[in-house]
C-alpha cells in the first residue's frame, strides 16, 4: 500500500509542478502590470517604471520564459517574489493569509461531509418517506444556489435576525473585532460570532453535495446480500447498517472528496470576498484585478497543493475503507 | 463545476442499457418508454415546464413592458416594485425587469452553448482515448488530470483581461474548456468496453475507418449518457458563469448577465433588496429546474440504474 501511495504522490507532484507552471505562464502573459503605472498624473518616467517592473519580475519587455525561469529559481529557494502591496514580499503575505483560508476550508469540509453523510444515510433509510423528500428537495435547492448568492442572502437575513432579537449577535464583516478588549473567552465568542455566517455559506452547499451521493451509494448497499447476512447472524438492524452498510457506502465518497475540494476552494473565494476575510481567495481576486503576477502564481500554487493533499487523503481513505486496494 | 453523480451512476449501466444501432422499431418503442418514465417523475416534469417557461419569459418578457434595458425613467429612482416597474428601478432609473430579462437571455444562451461544447469535447476526447488506447490515451488522460488539478475558475479569472473588450463567445469557449474532464473519463471507460462488442468489431473487420466507427457506432451508443451530462452541464456552466461575472471576470459590459446584475444589486442588498432578489431568484429557479430535468432524465434513460436504486 505504501508503494501505491508513493506512486500516487509522485504523480501528483508532477501534476502540481506542471499546473502551477502553466498558471504562471498564463498569468505572466495576460496580466499587464505596466497598466498600473499608466494613466498616472504626472506620468512616471519610463525608466523608473521599467525598473519597478524588473524588481517585481513583471516587465512585459522581458520574455515570459525568462521571467518564468527567474520565478522558478526563486520558488525553489523559498522566495515567492515581490508584490506592490506588501513590503515583505509574497511569501510573508501568504503566511498571514493561509491560516484564514485553512480555518474556513477545514470547517467547511468537516461540517459539510459529516452532516452530508448523515443526511444521505437518513434519506436512504427513509426512502420515499417525507424525510427523504424533504432532504432531497432541500439539497437540490442548495445545490442550485451559488455560494455568492447564498452568502449575500445570509447577510441580508442576518440583519433581520439581529433586528428581531434586538442585538447584533451575527457579525458579517471580517474574522474578528480588532478593537475588542477582554479576556480569552470574549475573544473566542467574538470569533464564533464572526464565524457562523461564513461557515454556513460554504458548509450548506457541501452538505447538500455529499448528501446526494451518500444517499445513492447507501441505497445501493441497503439492498445487498451481505447486509441481510449480517442481520441473519444476529446483528441488530442499526448495528448492521452502520458497521457493515455505512462503511461500504462510504467508499465512493472518498473519490468525491478529492474532486469536490477544488469546488470548495472556489466557494471559499466568494465567502472570503463577501464577508471580507483576508484569506487566499480574497487575495487572488484582488491580485488579478491589480495585475499582481507573483501573488496570483502563489495562490495557484497553494490551490494545487491543497488539491494534491485532498487527493492523497482520499487515496488513503480509499485504501483504509476498501481492503482490495491494499493488495495492489 | 459540474456534478459528476448522474454521469457516474449512468455510466455503470450504460453499456448494457443501449440498444443495437440501426433498429428503428426498437428505437421508437424505447423513445416512448423513456418518455413515459420521464413523465412519471413529477419533479422532472415540473422542471421541464419551468425551463421552457423561463426561456419564454426571457425572450418574450422584454416585449411586455414599455421600458427597455437602456432607457431611464427620470421620475423613478430606486423605487420598489410597482405596476409600472414590475421589479422596481435602479439608482439611475433603469427598469430592473427589463435588465433582468436581458441578463437572463445572456446567461441562458451561455449555459446552453458552453454545455454543448463541453459535452462534445468530453465525448470526442473520451472516445478517442478509449478507442485508440496506447499513447493517445495516455496523453489525453494526462491532460485531463492536469486540468483537474487546476480549478477552471482560477484559470478563467487569470485569462479574463485577455477577453475584456472581445466577444463573449471567447468566454463561452473558456467555460466549456473546464467542464469536460470527468465526463471524458467516463466516456473513455465506456468506449473501452464498447470496443469489444460485436457491432464495433464487425464494423472494424469490414474496414470502416476508426473515426467513422467512433462517430457512427460508439458515440450514438452512449447517447443517453451524453444527454444527461449535457443537462447537468447547463446548470453547472450557468453557476460558473454567474460566479465569474460576479467578480467581474466573466461577462463584460456592455453585456449583462444574471451574475453582473446580482453583483451590482448586492452592493446595497439589505436596503434595496429588489435590485438583486429577482435576478437571484430566477437564477436559482432555472438551475433547480435544470437539475430536476437531469435527475428525471437519468431515471428515464437508465432503467438499470433506477432499478438498482429502487431495490
Amino acid at each position: 500500500m505504501v508503494k501505491f501511495l508513493l506512486r500516487r504522490l509522485v504523480n501528483y507532484l508532477i501534476l502540481v509542478a506542471l499546473a502551477t507552471s502553466l498558471a504562471y505562464v498564463l498569468a505572466a502573459s495576460t496580466l499587464n502590470t505596466r497598466s498600473n503605472y499608466e494613466g498616472r498624473n504626472p506620468p512616471p518616467p519610463p525608466a523608473v517604471v521599467n525598473q519597478t517592473l524588473d524588481e517585481l519580475n513583471a516587465n512585459d519587455q522581458t520574455p515570459v520564459l525568462q521571467r518564468y525561469a527567474r520565478w522558478v529559481n526563486g520558488v525553489v529557494h523559498g522566495n515567492f517574489g515581490k508584490t506592490p502591496v506588501a513590503a515583505d514580499g509574497v511569501g510573508a503575505e501568504m503566511k498571514r493569509r493561509v491560516g484564514v483560508s485553512l480555518r474556513l476550508l477545514l470547517l467547511g469540509t468537516i461540517i459539510g461531509s459529516t452532516f452530508g453523510v448523515l443526511a444521505g444515510v437518513i434519506s436512504a433509510i427513509r426512502q420515499y418517506r417525507l424525510t427523504d423528500h424533504l432532504i432531497t428537495v432541500g439539497s437540490f435547492l442548495l445545490l442550485s444556489t451559488p455560494v455568492f448568492l447564498l452568502a449575500n442572502l445570509l447577510k441580508v437575513y442576518s440583519v433581520d435576525f439581529n433586528h428581531a432579537i434586538g442585538h447584533d449577535f451575527l457579525l458579517y464583516t471580517g474574522e474578528k473585532n480588532p478593537t475588542l478588549v477582554g479576556g480569552f473567552a470574549d475573544h473566542v465568542i467574538d470569533r464564533i460570532r464572526h464565524l457562523i455566517l461564513p461557515t454556513l455559506s460554504i458548509a450548506l452547499g457541501q452538505t447538500a453535495f455529499y448528501s446526494r451521493y451518500q444517499r445513492n451509494s447507501m441505497l445501493d448497499v441497503l439492498g445487498s446480500d451481505f447486509l441481510r447476512t449480517a442481520q441473519a447472524k444476529g446483528l441488530r438492524r442499526g448495528q448492521a447498517l452502520f458497521k457493515h452498510g455505512l462503511r461500504t457506502a462510504l467508499i465512493p465518497m472518498a473519490t468525491f472528496f478529492a474532486y469536490n475540494f477544488g469546488l470548495l476552494i472556489v466557494g471559499a473565494t466568494f465567502t472570503e470576498k463577501i464577508f471580507t476575510w483576508h484569506g487566499m481567495g480574497e487575495w487572488f481576486v484582488d491580485s488579478v484585478t491589480r495585475h499582481d503576477i507573483n501573488a496570483v502564481a502563489a495562490v495557484t500554487l497553494f490551490v494545487a497543493v491543497m488539491v494534491l493533499i485532498s487527493g492523497l487523503l482520499s487515496d488513503i481513505a480509499y485504501a483504509a475503507l476498501d481492503p482490495r486496494v491494499r493488495i495492489r | 463545476m459540474t456534478m459528476p453523480d448522474p454521469v457516474m451512476v449512468a455510466a455503470a449501466d450504460e453499456a448494457t442499457a443501449t440498444k443495437p444501432v440501426g433498429e428503428d422499431i426498437a428505437s421508437i418503442s424505447r423513445g416512448r418508454l423513456v418518455l413515459r418514465r420521464f413523465l412519471r417523475k413529477r419533479l422532472a416534469v415540473l422542471g421541464l415546464f419551468l425551463v421552457v417557461a423561463l426561456f419564454l419569459l426571457a425572450f418574450i418578457g422584454p416585449h411586455l413592458t414599455k421600458w427597455s434595458y437602456e432607457s431611464q425613467d427620470f421620475n423613478a429612482y430606486l423605487k420598489p416594485p410597482s405596476p409600472s416597474h414590475w421589479f422596481g428601478t435602479t439608482q439611475i432609473g433603469e427598469d430592473v425587469f427589463a435588465q433582468t430579462m436581458r441578463g437572463m437571455q445572456k446567461s441562458l444562451i451561455i449555459g446552453l452553448l458552453a454545455a454543448f461544447l463541453g459535452t462534445g469535447t468530453a465525448a470526442i476526447v473520451g472516445a478517442f482515448a478509449g478507442y485508440f488506447s496506447g499513447w493517445v490515451d495516455r496523453v489525453l488522460m494526462w491532460m485531463v488530470d492536469l486540468l483537474l488539478v487546476l480549478p477552471g475558475f482560477l484559470i478563467i479569472a487569470i485569462l479574463s483581461p485577455s477577453f475584456r473588450g472581445k466577444t463573449w463567445l471567447v468566454f463561452v469557449v473558456l467555460l466549456a474548456a473546464f467542464v469536460w474532464m470527468i465526463t471524458a473519463r467516463v466516456v473513455r471507460g465506456l468506449t473501452m468496453s464498447l470496443k469489444e462488442r460485436e457491432f464495433v468489431q464487425a464494423a472494424r473487420f469490414m474496414g470502416v475507418p476508426p473515426t467513422r466507427i467512433i462517430f457512427r457506432h460508439i458515440l450514438p451508443s452512449m447517447a443517453s449518457l451524453l444527454i444527461i451530462d449535457y443537462t447537468i452541464n447547463v446548470g453547472g456552466v450557468i453557476l460558473a458563469e454567474t460566479g465569474l461575472s460576479f467578480f467581474g471576470f466573466g461577462v463584460q459590459p456592455p453585456d449583462v448577465s444574471l451574475g453582473t446584475l446580482i453583483r451590482d444589486g448586492t452592493r446595497s442588498a439589505s436596503t434595496y433588496p429588489w435590485l438583486f432578489q429577482f435576478a437571484g431568484g430566477l437564477l436559482i429557479l432555472f438551475v433547480l429546474a435544470v437539475n430536476f430535468v437531469g435527475d428525471g432524465l437519468r431515471d428515464a434513460l437508465d432503467p438499470n440504474a433506477q432499478s438498482s436504486r429502487a431495490r
